[in-house]
């Protein structure tokens, strides 16, 4: 099957050649375990990597040599190993402050996710800043973990939740989000890449609009860190949220970056070891900007593990992994597009990694359930955006999402999954 | 390895694309709603009685193939049984599809159909979601119900 792929632009087709001829997907597969598993009688065709990405064996390693050599609690004993560990925990947030570009390290807070990382700015910015009658700015896109914190943070203050509304494409409308910045705004939240719909929103317009009166952004990354060059301190955004493990890294850890004079101007999320410099019972001190966020032993294996898996995406190129992306995404939408009673859910001009769709008289919950059988992992429901959900006027969408180990075939794979759900359900 | 054609038969296909029962039953005594929030589903199950007796049932919603055709199958065999039967129907039904026994089919009828839902786990909830709302209704819960 050969298929001329439609590029948006013509800079991205010049970079898709010339990424092509760095970016081997054949030795990217090799380094994936997992890959290798066979799944009711067929190869593992895993399309589900906007829940969670695989592991590749560098970060699998890492973590088992965290444990083998330098295991110890950090940031205390004077003993050899936890010298060790703190230089390993310490040297993880210094990947995560190159790879996001930010100027400091001590802008990168460990945390367990996005979702740890939104409540952390919702409770501790949030509720610095937040009054009666103030609100809080999202989008219509937003992931439930983008939502819920912000409701909570209203619910406590009696501040409003504004949503911007999206197009039929699954696009911001940049015009509404713009009418519903005023000075009743006091914090904006986006989404970077739509979890649900794949679209990639013009965040730097968003940071410009929204600093040019005074209101700070933090921007969910969960989506884009996996799949796109990023530079922080060039989108002027003011927090940064991701999860380690959509990423290629472990479970259980991400990271918060913030900018140093915010960071030090709130106070500490949760109380505990690690983030104190002196504790009396009439006061504490608390320690310094990130630490003061950190409190009790983090997930040290964790951090090491993501900083292994930055490390590796750094090595394939982001740039690389982004017209890999961007070239599946393309070959995706048009042999999926193309098959009778598919729907595509999200037709935004600027995508990435993300192919939601329905299907006529097919629930998605069947449709994976046929896929799965063929060995083909996608995620079906509404992907914790049922807001989204609710517009598009579905109950849930069936979503295909990539990842730097996928290929054309797989893509082929999942086409002829679709049709065989389509013969099933004729 | 479990075959698709044990959970997709025939007679699934067939209620999932034209249920039975499927209307708002304007002189229900009883109703009850069923949530997955796992894939959406939501089913309003609705009953008449008569006594003890099960006069009248219907359902309408949304769902998978499985969760509709087993709301569908479900108002058929419900029709006429009393609230005892109801619940050793439900029980019967129940151990079907998780497998920890296989159906009787002279007790549940057509339901048997339903016996290749145990080889798809991730599927009970899909095949049980309508019953557990009958169920509620029966009972008189006001509350939605939840597979989760």
């Amino acid at each position: 099957m050969t298929k001329v792929l439609k590029m948006s632009s013509s800079s991205r087709q010049t970079l898709t050649r010339e990424a092509d001829l760095d970016f081997d997907v054949g030795r990217v597969r090799a380094d994936f375990p997992i890959l290798r598993t066979r799944v009711h009688g067929h190869d593992l065709v895993y399309l589900d990597n906007a829940a969670t990405s695989q592991k590749p064996r560098a970060v699998i390693e890492a973590i088992s040599r965290y444990y083998d050599c330098d295991n110890a609690n950090i940031h205390r004993g004077v003993h050899y190993l936890s010298e060790r560990a703190t230089a390993d925990y310490e040297s993880a947030r210094k990947t995560i402050q190159s790879f996001l570009h930010a100027s400091r390290p001590e802008e990168i807070v460990f945390v367990r996710g996005t979702t740890e990382a939104i409540n952390l700015v919702a409770q501790t910015y949030g509720r610095q800043h937040i009054r009666a009658g103030d609100e809080v700015l999202i989008t219509a896109m937003e992931h439930h973990s983008n939502i819920v914190p912000w409701q909570l943070l209203c619910e406590e203050k009696g501040a409003k939740l504004k949503v911007a509304p999206i197009n039929e494409d699954g696009e911001l409308i940049l015009e509404e989000f713009e009418r519903l910045l005023g000075p009743q705004t006091k914090m904006v939240a986006v989404s970077h890449i739509s979890n649900a719909l794949g679209t990639l929103n013009p965040i730097a317009t968003i940071i410009k609009m929204a600093h040019a009166i005074g209101i700070p952004v933090l921007v969910d990354g969960a989506q884009a860190v996996p799949r796109m060059p990023l530079d922080v301190q060039e989108l002027d955004c003011d927090f940064y949220a991701f999860s380690g493990h959509k990423a290629y890294g472990p479970t259980g850890i991400g990271a918060l970056y913030g900018k140093l004079a915010l960071l030090e101007r709130i106070p500490p999320y949760q109380g505990g070891g690690d983030m104190i410099s002196s504790v009396t019972f009439e006061k504490t001190i608390y320690n310094k900007v990130p630490h003061k966020f950190e409190a009790g032993t983090p997930d040290i294996a964790g951090a090491v593990g993501l900083g292994a898996a930055l490390e590796y995406l750094n090595d394939l190129g982001m740039a690389n992994i982004a017209a890999h992306e961007h070239e599946l995404l393309a070959y995706a939408t048009d042999v999926v597009s193309a098959i009778p009673g598919v729907r595509l859910i999200g037709t935004a001009k600027e995508k990435s990694g993300v192919l939601s769709f329905v299907m006529d008289g097919v629930h998605p919950h069947d449709i994976g359930t046929i896929l799965d059988q063929e060995g083909i992992a996608i995620r079906t429901g509404h992907h914790c955006a049922q807001p989204v959900m609710e517009w598009f006027g579905v109950d849930a969408t069936a979503r295909a999402s990539f990842g730097v180990y996928n290929t054309k075939q797989e893509i082929d794979a999942l086409a002829r999954g679709v049709e065989k759900v389509r013969k099933v359900f004729a | 390895m479990a075959d698709l054609r044990d959970l997709y038969q025939e007679l699934i296909l067939e209620h999932s694309k034209t249920p039975r029962n499927y209307r708002e039953l304007k002189e229900a005594d009883r109703k009850a709603e069923g949530y997955n929030p796992l894939c959406g589903d939501r089913f309003t199950v609705y009953i008449r009685m008569q006594g003890d007796l099960i006069q009248d049932i219907a359902f309408q919603g949304s769902g998978c193939a499985i969760s509709k055709a087993s709301a569908s199958m479900m108002t058929q065999s419900m029709k006429g049984k009393t609230r005892e039967q109801a619940k050793e129907l439900f029980q019967h039904f129940h151990r079907t599809v998780t497998g920890e026994k296989n159906g009787d089919s002279a007790d549940l009828g057509k339901l048997t159909v339903f016996a290749g839902v145990a080889e798809f786990p991730t599927r009970v909830k899909c095949a049980t979601l309508a019953w557990h709302t009958l169920q509620a209704a029966l009972e008189g819960k006001q509350d939605s119900v939840s597979t989760e």
